[in-house]
């Protein structure tokens, strides 16, 4: 996913973040940490949440703008719970990846927010989609996003394996939220994960303190 | 039968005093002049069949169609106006096109139909412009939700079915879809079932030549509609002419 800008482009407060999502046998994990900077000086919020319920089983993770990311989210929301009701069902969790790249590709001129979708339904099961800046929209078993992803394409790659089981998934995205927030200055605070499966969601808060230690810490 | 309306029958936009809308009453006749089409819902997908009745020799073979594309996985059976029922084969190709654009995946069809019949239902209130003047059956199959079959008609009322009928000879036709245990059958036993009811209904009298028009969706087609292939359909065909043979000895034994 792209790198966060820090130059005086950017509008307004931004979300550095770290953010990501992975598939396990039976469900998805979606996470992120929970730090809001103003151009990478100043931390204007150490506990925002940037995991966001758009259903009752899908989730978003918000990158770039905070301000157009939950502008998008809050559209994105109504529509699909719009669109839920007339389908007498709830939607898939490509309905609201599209929903969401939507928004983003045809206001691409006024937008800076991209997003990771994750969530489960009955006739696909659990599924990843990462919504880019510009409106892409792409099917991934993992992703990660934000500025702080950067420092954990290696541990990913390295330590990803398909069909974990809901602990070791867990496990694998505190580690990668972790290191990711040890490197990233941007990038901080508490993890935020959201277990998703077909039984319900799980909210988990690992706080700073909690967060596991490596070698050099 | 026919009721005159006098006076309140000359716009869609009036009800009469017995709490009728004439002018879709109407309309709903026009599809009754229209020849048969039929569609049956059975184990592991749908069939249509439409008795296309041809009018003159010159008429180029396969011409003016009563069954549709939709989507990949959806086919419409017509019934009624073959003008009216292009047009909102176009509107229905629209919808199934809006929505794979907005949502990424296949329109469900319960959500098509009444989106159709939201359409069809919105000429209903008007007196600048007049109902459809046809019925249309949509199918179509899924491997999660299984086979899926409605009908909507010219109030603007969509109908889930196992089993329907539209045009001249629907009561005859509904008699015969009846008697089948559709619900056991596989597309290709149904097949031959329909051209047969088809055959059966088709009035040799009346309307002489037609043309037999069978597409489906199931398994058999993975899920998209099509009409059915060549040799399949002349199999069934000849299963109904066999049939219809056979029941006209035994009608003779018997006197």
């Amino acid at each position: 996913m792209e790198k966060h800008c820090t130059d005086s482009r950017v509008k307004g407060v931004s979300t550095g973040t770290t953010i990501l999502a992975a598939i396990f046998d039976g469900g998805v994990v979606i996470g992120s940490d929970s730090r809001a900077s103003m151009g990478g000086e100043y931390v204007s919020s150490k506990t925002i949440n940037k995991v966001i319920q758009v259903h009752d089983r899908i989730f978003c993770c918000m990158a770039g703008s905070l301000a157009d990311a939950q502008a998008v989210i809050k559209s994105a929301k109504f529509h699909l719970s719009f669109h839920s009701v007339q389908m007498e069902s709830p939607p898939q969790v490509i309905a609201a990846a599209s929903v969401l790249k939507d928004l983003c590709y045809k206001n691409k001129d006024e937008l800076q927010a991209g997003f990771l979708t994750a969530g489960w339904d009955k006739k696909n099961g659990p599924q990843v989609y990462v919504v880019s800046l510009g409106g892409m929209l792409i099917s991934q078993q993992v992703t990660i996003g934000g500025s702080g992803s950067t420092y954990i394409y290696g541990y990913v790659d390295a330590k990803y394996k398909p069909n974990m089981t809901k602990e070791e998934c867990l496990q694998f995205a505190t580690n990668a939220l972790a290191l990711a927030m040890g490197r990233d200055n941007v990038s901080g605070g508490v993890a935020h994960l959201v277990v998703i499966t077909e039984k319900g969601v799980e909210h988990v808060v690992v706080p700073g303190d909690k967060l596991p230690k490596f070698h050099d810490e | 039968m026919s009721s005159i309306g006098t006076g309140y029958d000359l716009s869609a936009s009036t009800f009469s005093p017995d709490g009728r809308v004439f002018q879709v009453e109407y309309a709903m006749k026009a599809v009754e002049n229209s020849s048969t089409a039929i569609g049956i819902r059975c184990k592991d997908g749908v069939v249509f069949g439409v008795e296309k009745l041809v009018l003159s020799k010159l008429y180029e073979e396969g011409s003016n169609k009563r069954i549709f594309n939709i989507d990949r996985h959806i086919g419409m059976a017509v019934a009624g106006l073959l003008a009216d029922a292009r047009s909102l084969a176009e509107v229905a190709r629209e919808e199934s096109s809006n929505f794979r654009s907005n949502y990424g995946h296949d329109i469900p069809l319960k959500h098509l139909s009444d989106r159709v019949a939201m359409y069809v239902h919105a000429y209903t209130l008007y007196s600048a412009v007049r109902p459809f003047g046809c019925s249309f059956i949509l199918g179509s199959y899924d491997k999660d939700d299984g086979p899926q079959l409605y009908m909507v008609d010219p109030s603007g009322i969509s109908y889930g079915y196992w089993g329907c009928a539209i045009g001249k000879a629907k009561q005859a036709a509904k008699t015969e879809i009846e008697k089948l245990q559709m619900k056991d059958m596989t597309c290709r036993e149904l097949v031959k079932e329909v051209a047969k009811i088809i055959y059966i209904v088709h009035d040799e009298v009346k309307d002489k030549a037609f043309e037999l028009e069978l597409s489906w969706v199931g398994e058999v087609t993975n899920g998209r509609h099509e009409l059915v292939p060549k040799d399949v359909r002349e199999e069934a065909e000849k299963y109904a002419k066999d049939s219809l043979e056979e029941e006209d000895d035994s009608d003779e034994d018997n006197m």
